[in-house]
């Protein structure tokens, strides 16, 4: 009995044991198979929303066409906080213009720029996707703002206030040139009204100078209930009644203001009191027909790269190599994710940066499985030759990646736009491939499950010219 | 292990390479473009034929240009380098560049101010010295553990001697295609260069990781071997990977310098020489340089 027992005992502890194992080496494979869907999937996606447009690729003016225009700013009237502000009312001003002419996704950026050129400057940067004659860019750019004030018409008097998008066409129909101008503000200020019937209400607080304060008071006493425009470059900014005379020269724009909108308007206001000079420094125009060629080129060159390169790969490593290029293309795919989410803005040298990724990317894989046929040459059986073979190898992928990091993080900085994209390519290549290269690969050749010590399968693993 | 028995030789090999690409910097010079220098370049593409370059030129010098270049591009275009416009030349520029029924269009202008030129070359130079020097702290770092029988800085001082063979290579390259192509260094050569550094530091420290492990593994067994060996048997045991790696970079980037866009095909040649020279370096000048320099302080010692 007892033997009997012991017997029964060991068939189930065998059984348990196969069990084991076949579930262990189903769930390799589950993996395995988790991840070639994902892969799949993420393809399809990616594909997708490029298609759809609901996630397209961002392209840089060199391959999109368009304009870039630098300008510097003459701060040197200003000082300290004062530089921070009127730059930022300087891009909301130029903004203004460019949302005006209807350009798609413009960029309107401030930058501290001349540091290495032994002068600081305040920097304006101007990136107007589409148009691609400078000439035109820079007429649309314009000169200094311009702060100005204007009455409404008596007879416009019930016309609804035009905001935004208002062409001057239909602003010199309703309004009239105000005696006061914008030199005659000497500064806006945001304040906080308190006391009885006001919740803390945000206002704005004009303060003229002498001049201005005369011309204002007689204004004001004159023309008591007509709205009174105030507009920067044109357009208006704020168009308050006239409640009551004001001698004193300071005037108190109360209204439906958040914080918000009341500091932005000071900050306009002062802005115009105060204009900066700008000076354009630098242009780069790309045309549309040269930026579609260029897409068109690297599209071809990146696929003739994955193609070369899996060739090469699939021939040398064999088996090893197959899986490589599934890693190789899970890594291109999950880039291509990452450039239509984050998004990245892809210029002709970031293409370049990607195709040079794909030809390093599977330098892990390659390192890993020189260990491992190394660790099959000196006897071991084929799953621990590749499980060997990825720990040992881990320590050089590492160290290597980092060389090529330190460069891409030192490129970011040291770049222009152009340059940024390309270092920002390598970095998120150098970051992903190592990711797929470890992670995938290893899930995938595991999942195999090598273990016999056919002939076949020993030249499947073995790599280049040898039996 | 051959290489390192015949390092004398791959010295050898390696001082003409290095000394015709100093020849080549020397007799040709380096021309920096736009980007650099400030100034003015204009890509100009025609209809139909495009007209003489003596045309353009009378043009251009009729509208006011100075020290400007005219060199063909593609079919049926120029690439025009001049100094800074003025409004109404810039606003003028098709016309002025239109010559007989020739309609010019500007496919691309770029216009560089000279601090924004000044900035950028300053920039270039310290890029480049921050990567240098990065790098030699990194591998210092990265190899702290290893003292026996070279300390880890000489790892470091040698990836570094290493490195400015693979900078002078596609310098001088560089160099000599400006001279034929009118390729000019720009901050897209700068990348390059950069790039290179990254990359065949790269193969240097998994040919120098190898020796080091080697010397772990002799270490715990209580093996007693030769430098020259442990190093020699590290370079055997990586060459592979070393020449496959750059194999695969090598025909990624083929296929970007052959088919790629216009614009980063100078790029990528530069890549490709520079990416070959690493390669080149860290098989045949690394590994027998850490060899010999031990060989002379165990000599010195005696």
């Amino acid at each position: 009995m007892i033997i009997l027992y012991q017997g029964l005992a060991l068939i189930i502890v065998a059984i348990v044991r196969i069990i084991r194992i076949l579930l262990a080496m189903l769930q390799r494979r589950l993996i395995a198979l988790i991840i070639l869907l994902a892969g799949v999937g993420l393809g399809w996606f990616v594909y997708n929303s490029q298609v759809t447009g609901s996630h397209p690729f961002k392209l840089g003016l060199d391959l999109y066409g368009g304009t870039q225009l630098v300008y510097r700013a003459d701060t040197v009237a200003l000082q300290g906080a004062d530089v921070v502000d009127s730059m930022e009312a300087l891009r909301d001003t130029i903004e203004r213009r460019v949302n005006l002419f209807g350009v798609s996704e413009p960029i309107v950026q401030t930058e501290r720029g001349g540091t290495f050129a032994g002068d600081p400057e305040q920097r304006l940067i101007v990136e107007l996707p589409g148009v691609t004659d400078t000439q035109e860019a820079i007429r649309l750019i314009g000169q200094t703002p311009v702060l100005e004030f204007r009455m409404l018409k008596k007879e416009a008097e019930s016309v609804e206030i035009p905001s935004e998008g208002a062409t001057p066409e239909m602003i010199n129909e309703l309004f009239e040139r105000a005696a006061i101008t914008g030199k005659d503000l000497a500064s806006a200020e945001l304040q906080f009204q308190t006391g009885a019937g006001y919740a803390n209400t945000p206002v704005v607080v004009l303060n003229f100078n002498s001049e201005g304060t005369k011309i204002f008071a007689e204004l004001t006493r004159d023309n008591v209930g007509r709205y009174f425009g105030i507009f920067l470059d044109g357009v208006p900014i704020s168009v308050p009644v006239i409640q009551e005379a004001i001698p004193n020269g300071t005037a108190v724009i109360s209204g439906s203001f958040n914080p918000e909108s009341a500091k932005e308007l000071a900050r306009n206001l002062n802005y115009g009191a105060l204009p900066v000079p700008i000076e354009l420094i630098s242009t780069q125009t790309v045309s549309g027909t040269l930026g579609e060629k260029a897409v068109q080129d690297g599209i071809f060159a990146g696929l003739w790269g994955i193609c070369l390169v899996a060739l090469f790969m699939t021939l040398w490593y064999r088996l090893p190599g197959l899986i490589a290029v599934v890693a190789l293309a899970m890594y291109v795919v999950l880039v291509l994710l990452l450039f239509q989410w984050i998004p990245v803005t892809l210029t002709a040298a970031g293409i370049a940066a990607l195709i040079l990724s794909i030809g390093m990317a599977v330098d892990a894989n390659i390192l890993i499985f020189e260990r491992t046929k190394e660790e099959l040459a000196s006897g071991k059986s084929a799953s621990d030759a590749i499980h060997d073979g990825f720990s040992r190898a881990w320590l050089s992928i590492r160290d290597s990646n980092i060389s090529s990091m330190i460069t891409a993080v030192i490129l970011f900085w040291f770049g222009t736009s152009l340059i940024k994209g390309f270092a920002l390519v390598f970095g998120l290549g150098v970051l992903v491939s190592m990711l797929t290269a470890i992670t995938v690969s290893r899930t995938l050749l595991m999942a195999l499950g090598v273990e016999s010590k056919s002939p076949t399968m020993r030249f499947l693993l073995g790599s280049g010219y040898t039996k | 292990m051959f290489i390192i028995k015949n390092r004398n030789v791959f010295f050898g090999i390696t001082a003409i390479i290095a000394a015709l690409s100093i020849a080549s910097l020397s007799f040709f010079g380096l021309q920096f473009g736009t980007d650099f220098t400030g100034g003015t370049l204009v890509e100009i593409r025609y209809d139909g034929t495009r007209p003489a370059p003596e045309a353009i030129m009378q043009n251009l010098d009729n509208a006011g240009f100075e020290g400007f270049s005219v060199r063909e591009t593609g079919e049926n275009g120029y690439i025009i380098r001049a100094s800074q416009l003025s409004d109404d030349q810039r606003g003028s520029l098709s016309a002025t560049l239109s010559h007989q029924g020739g309609t010019a269009e500007v496919v691309r202008l770029t216009e560089i101010g000279p601090t924004i030129g000044t900035e950028l070359r300053n920039k270039a130079f310290i890029a480049l010295g921050l990567v240098l020097l990065c790098i030699l702290f990194f591998i210092a770092f990265a190899f702290r553990k290893v003292s026996e029988p070279i300390s880890s800085w000489i790892y470091g001082l040698i990836a570094l001697i290493t490195l400015g063979f693979d900078v002078l290579i596609p310098v001088g390259f560089f160099a000599f295609l400006g001279n034929f192509t009118g390729a000019s260094v720009d901050t897209l050569f700068v990348t390059a260069v950069l790039t290179i550094l990254g990359y065949s530091v790269h193969d240097t420290i998994v040919v120098f990781d190898r020796t080091r492990e080697n010397l772990r593994l002799n270490h715990e067994h209580n093996r007693r071997e030769d430098f020259e060996h442990t190093a020699g048997r590290a370079l055997g045991q990586t060459i592979t990977r070393s020449i496959n790696t750059s194999m695969t970079t090598l025909v990624a980037l083929a296929a970007l310098y052959l088919i790629g866009p216009e614009s980063t095909q100078d790029f990528a040649l530069t890549l490709l020489v520079g990416i070959i020279a690493g390669t080149y370096s860290s098989i045949f000048f690394a590994t027998p340089l850490l060899v010999a320099y031990e060989k002379w302080r165990k000599n010195r010692k005696k």
